[in-house]
Formats: structure tokens, sequence, C-alpha cells
């Protein structure tokens, strides 16, 4: 019986950094209409900017504040270098950016900081785990961490007039233009936005996993089969859908299927997910006219 | 026209040949004056650390010439950069046998890289020796005569694992944690080799990843679920490094072996944690160059002085010039034992013929013997404990089982 609860905390454990970097995919899906397949990778790169004031002897929250706002401008950037150009050219075009994007972050970062695993502090201290040693303290915390950048997106979105423009934004470029909403920097802050939400998962992921440049690839599958189980338009049905297939993973793993078919797991969950109801559990169905 | 070039290129193979005119024996890279040695690196890419053994290799060549070259003969070591890329290896392969002319290839890094390329070696019948990657299956004379590795196999070491286990703790109940690839497999064969007919006894269960998922800490929660008092972890070193911790983290205290291949102290123990991997076991074979057990040792003062003289500016504390050194004296003893026959036949031949050889750079007591029918030139290791500052060697040299 411990067997089995150790193994839906420590689902619970890995849900939550599938939960996080799912947020920053649901985050990207909302202002551009877009699934960015380097998202991880950007993640994975602003860990090694925050790694690295670390290392200059910056403290641990000072980086983290500060590495919040360098990503969203190396997102905003992105955005306005490489993707504004693309603004007219099919989905395809976009998603060979990203693809190149993807490589291009992990080779320069394996360039800049070598492919040698990094261990990366935590804010929320060693010490015994909690809970009669079911919980770590970074588990715990980053759990939290993730709802509250959960409670911040939806907050955004719901409540303010920015976050209504984004929404407007990428839902329908046109029309928001005619009523007055500046599409271009709705985009750009929607980037920067994304960026800085996977500053924050990969640096609440990496003291777990270790970093090194190919430490987001894993993690981004079981991401993406999260906010798609959620549905990719609802902050918190991609942070459900994360914890959800950390847990089927685990269960799964240990109980059902096996080790070797734990990965399978979660591309059937995309593909059932696909076929069955591809807006997620929580998401909206969007009907374009076209 | 055809026939003329034809003719020509018979007439220049038979006068750049003069040793095959008498025999079937196939001299190919071999002169008067030099021969002409291939090898692969990944001196880019994702492992570009290991290219410190591709330099070491040139500055050992250098070193040899220098001391007047092999059997009047200089060395020419061509070595490429194939980015850890299998593809890229083939193409460097194919570059090196046809276009280059080696006489063999020496060394060339990876498995998935030898991999590629074992095939077309012994098809094109050149020999492809002491590889640099702990495979098993590059000691399998019967399909691929012409393809030797080098170091002790996952395998071997694995079944060493096994021998201390059952020497040393005949109650254990062993839990094993493998990586589902060719590297974590060869070490269930080995514990399988080890553990024999007991098997079944010793092993509770075993537990696979992927190296595509995430952590591993479900299958740590089920190997401690199954009252496992021992752990076998055949994990490369970002899974190796979650291990320790988890294990640390459940504050569970099994007996722990690991796989020398994460036995890193900068990119795995440090990691994890010092002090979180204090006890764990895995096993040597090489002399550690940051190990002060050796300061004052014969065999490394000696690579020491090479060092010094050939590459000044590298970084001693790098196993991999003490990996290069060992590798490449076991090469110029083949050399040296063929003679003035440097048929790519005669030079496979000396390579499974090697006898207690004794290298500098191995642990004492570790001697290379080959045969026709033993494609594992080094057998044997030690076995050493993480003590928090360093891995302290204890007990006797371990000898793998089978051939």
């Amino acid at each position: 019986m411990d067997g089995f609860i150790h193994q839906i905390v420590s689902g619970i454990a890995s849900g939550g950094i599938y939960a996080s970097v799912a947020l920053a995919l649901v985050m990207i899906y909302q202002a551009t209409h877009h699934v960015n397949f380097a998202q991880g990778e950007m993640a994975m790169f602003s860990t090694y900017i925050a790694l690295t004031l670390i290392q200059a002897g910056v403290p641990y929250w000072a980086a983290f504040c500060i590495t919040v706002p360098v990503s969203f401008v190396i997102g905003a950037l992105i955005q306005r270098v490489v993707m504004e150009p693309l603004a007219k050219a099919p989905v395809l075009a976009s998603v060979g950016v990203f693809i190149g994007l993807l490589l291009t972050f992990n080779s320069v970062a394996g360039w800049i900081f070598t492919y040698t695993l990094k261990p990366f502090p935590s804010p929320f201290g060693e010490g015994k785990p909690l809970f009669g040693g079911f919980v770590s303290r970074h588990e715990l915390g980053s759990t939290a961490v993730t709802l509250v950048v959960l409670l911040s997106i939806w907050a955004f979105f719901r409540f303010t007039k920015l976050g209504l423009a984004m929404r407007a934004a990428a839902y329908n470029p046109v029309s928001s233009r005619l009523v007055g909403v500046p599409v271009n920097k709705m985009l750009a802050l929607g980037w920067g936005l994304a960026a800085s939400i996977g500053a924050i998962a990969g640096m609440m992921v990496a003291p777990v996993i270790f970093l090194d440049p190919n430490m987001m690839a894993g993690v981004l599958l079981y991401a993406f089969a999260g906010a798609l189980l959620g549905g990719i338009t609802n902050p918190l049905g991609a942070v459900v859908g994360g914890f959800i297939v950390g847990i089927i993973e685990n269960l799964g793993g240990a109980y059902v299927v096996g080790t070797e078919l734990k990965l399978t797991t979660a591309l059937f969950i995309i593909v059932v997910v696909l076929t069955v109801k591809p807006a997620g559990l929580f998401g909206k169905t969007l009907v374009s006219r076209v | 026209m055809k026939r003329r070039s034809l003719l020509a290129t018979a007439g220049a193979a038979l006068a750049s040949a003069p040793l095959s005119r008498a025999f079937a024996a196939t001299v190919v890279g071999v002169t008067a004056t030099e021969i002409k040695i291939g090898n692969i690196m990944p001196y880019s890419g994702p492992a570009s650390a290991y290219g410190a053994i591709g330099r070491g290799h040139v500055a050992f060549f250098k070193r040899v010439n220098e001391q007047g070259g092999i059997a009047g003969r200089k060395i020419n070591l061509i070595t490429l950069d194939d980015g850890y890329a299998p593809p890229k290896t083939v193409e460097q392969a194919r570059r090196l046998v046809e276009q280059d002319q080696v006489a063999f290839l020496f060394n060339p890094l990876g498995t998935p890289n030898n991999s590629a390329i074992q095939k077309y070696m012994n098809q094109k019948k050149v020999p492809h020796i002491f590889l640099s990657t702990g495979a098993d299956k590059w000691g399998d004379p019967e399909h691929f005569p012409w393809t030797m590795g080098w170091q002790p196999s996952y395998r071997t070491e694995a079944q060493i694992y096994a021998k201390y286990i059952m020497k040393n703790a005949p109650n254990a109940k062993v839990a094993v944690l493998y990586q589902n690839d060719d590297f974590g497999k060869d070490y269930l064969i080995g514990l399988k080799d080890g553990f024999g007919a007991h098997y079944s006894k010793y092993v509770l269960k075993e537990f696979s990843f992927e190296v595509t998922d995430a952590t591993i800490d479900s299958q740590a929660v089920s190997m401690q679920a199954t009252g496992a008092d021992t752990i076998v972890t055949a994990a490369t070193p970002k899974f190796a490094a979650q291990m320790i911790r988890k294990v640390y983290d459940m504050s569970w205290k099994p007996l722990h072996f690991l796989t020398n291949v994460s036995a890193s102290v900068g990119a795995v123990i440090t990691p994890a944690g010092v002090e979180k991997a204090v006890g764990i076991i895995t096993s040597a074979y090489a002399k550690d160059p940051t190990d002060s057990t050796w300061d004052k040792d014969a065999g490394m003062n000696e690579w020491r002085a090479f060092m010094k003289q050939y590459l000044p500016e590298a970084d001693v504390t790098d196993g991999g010039y003490v990996f290069s050194y060992g590798a490449c004296t076991t090469l110029v003893q083949v050399l040296k034992q063929c003679g003035d026959d440097f048929s790519r036949e005669n030079i496979m031949k000396q390579a499974a013929s090697l006898k207690n050889l004794v290298i500098p750079t191995l642990l004492p007591g570790v001697t290379i013997n080959t045969s026709a029918t033993n494609y594992h030139p080094i057998r044997q290791m030690q076995l050493s404990k993480w003590n928090g500052k360093t891995w302290e060697l204890f007990g006797e040299l371990i000898e793998g089982t089978g051939a």
C-alpha cells in the first residue's frame, strides 16, 4: 500500500513538471494559435542563464527575478525577428522555424555551457522529505509555484484588458486590428510571456532532473500530452492534464503496462484525446468561420 | 582505352604493394617508411568531451615517431571527426578505407558509431580494432573476425558485480535498473552469466527506463517496494545522478552497484551530491589520474612525463588521456609483434595473439590477453567504493566469467 501511495505522490511530482511546461505551451497557443516545439529548449536556455547568474554569486531569488524578464525579452525578440516575417506564411513554415529554433537553442546551449550534467539549486532547501518521506521540499515548493503561475495566467486572461486583447489577436487578427488591437505587439507579448513561464518551469524542473542541453526533450512530450488532455486553450486544463499524465504514467508503468511502455502511454493519451475529444477535457471547441 | 586504364591500375597496385606478390595477403597503407592508421572521434557535438582521447592518440604517435617509429616505419595517424553521428562515421570510415587507404581503423569511438561501420569493415576485411566502447558485441570473432574491442565490456562488468554479490552477500535481494538499449541490456546479460542458475534466487526484478523518460522516480519507488537490499544501476550519467539522489531522498540504504560509465565524479557524483553517493560501488580497470594512490606509481609517472612533454596544455584529471595511453600502448605491441609483415591478415592475427601484456596505466595485475576465440582484451576489474571524496579501490581483481 505504501508503494502505491508513493507511486501516486511521485506521479504528482512528475506531473507538476509536465504541468509547468504545459502552461508555457498553453500561453503560446493562446497568444499565437501555434504550438511552439522550441518551448522546452527556450526554457532550458533560460535555466542556463539563471545558473550562470547564480554561479556568479547572485542570490537565488534575485537570479530568478532577473531570468524571467530576460527570457521575456528573448521571447519577444524571437517573435519580432524570426516569426514576424512569416506572419502570412503557411503554418508549415512556422513549424519549420520552430524546429529550427529547437535545434539552434540546443546546439548553442551545448556550445556555450557544454553537455556536462549540472546540478541546479532548489530554492526550497534540501532538508528531510516531508509527510513520512513521500514528498521532498522541492516537489512541494515547485508544485506551489506552478499553481501560482496558473492563477496568474488565468487571472491575466480573465480579468485584464490586455489578456482579452491577446486572446482576440490570436483568435482573429484581422478583426482585432480593425477594433484597434495592436496585433503584432500582442504576439510579441505572448511570446515573451510564454518564454517567461518556460523559464520558471525550467528553473523548477532542473533541480529534479538536472540541467543539460537535452533536459527538456523528454519533458516536452509529456507536457504536450498533458496540455492536450486538459485542453490546450485552458490553463487550468493543462495543469490538471499534466498532473493526470504524471499519475497515469507512474501507475501505468508500475502496475499495468510495465516500464517499457510508459512513454507509449503518453503518446497513446495524445492520440485518444485527439480522436475522441480534440478540445481536451476542459477545452472549448472553437468554431472558426471559413 | 578501358583495358589500358585497367592495366595501369593493376600496375600501380603491384608497384605500391610489393609484399603482396607472393601470397594472398593484402598490404594496404604500409610502405617501407610509413604505416597509415585511421581513427574516428567525436571532436564536435554532444560527446565532444571524448575528443581528448583522439588528441591523446595524436600526441602518443608523435612520440613513437620521434623515438624512431615501429620497424623503421613512421606512424601516420589520420583522425577524423564524426560529431558522434553514426551516418557521419560511415562516411569517414569509407573515406579512410577507400580514399586514404589506411592499413586499419584503430579505436573509433561510440557504440552506435561502431555498430554503423562494423559490417562494412568486416566486408572489406579491414582490421577494426581496440574500439573505444564497452559494448560486448565487439568480442564476436565468429561473426565479425575483423572487429575487436579493448576495454572490459559492460557484460564483463556485470558478471563481476554478480560474482562479488554471490561471494560477499549470499543472501542479497537484488533489483536492477537498466536503460532499455544495447548498453543497459548488456548488464542484464552479464548478471545472468554471473549468477548463472541462481539468477532467480538473487534478482527479484528488473526495471527498465527509456533515455527519453523525464525521470526514473517511479522505477526507484517500485524498486524499493520490492524489498530489495541491493541494487544495480545501469544508466547513463543523467539517470544515474537522478537515481543516486532519489535513493537517498527515499532514505533507502541499499548496497548500490553503479556502472562505471556513470562513475565520473564531475558529471555524476558531484551533480547528485558527493555525500549522497557514499557507499556506492563501481569498478575500474585503469588507474584514476586523480587518485593519490598513484602519485608515486611508475606507470603513472611514465604517463605524466608523456603528458608534460607532449600535451602540456591538457587537463591531466581527464581520464580520456589515460584511456588513450593504454589503447595506444596495446597497439604498439601489436605492431611490434607483426615483425615485417604488415598485411591486414597479420595485423589482425597479432591483435588476437596478445599474451599477458602489462600496460602501465592499467591497475596492477590487469593483463591483456587475446586469442583467436577471445576478442575481449581486458577482462579483469577491481571494485571501488565512493567514500565521499574519492573512489577507493578495495578487494582483489575479479575476472569476468566465460569468454
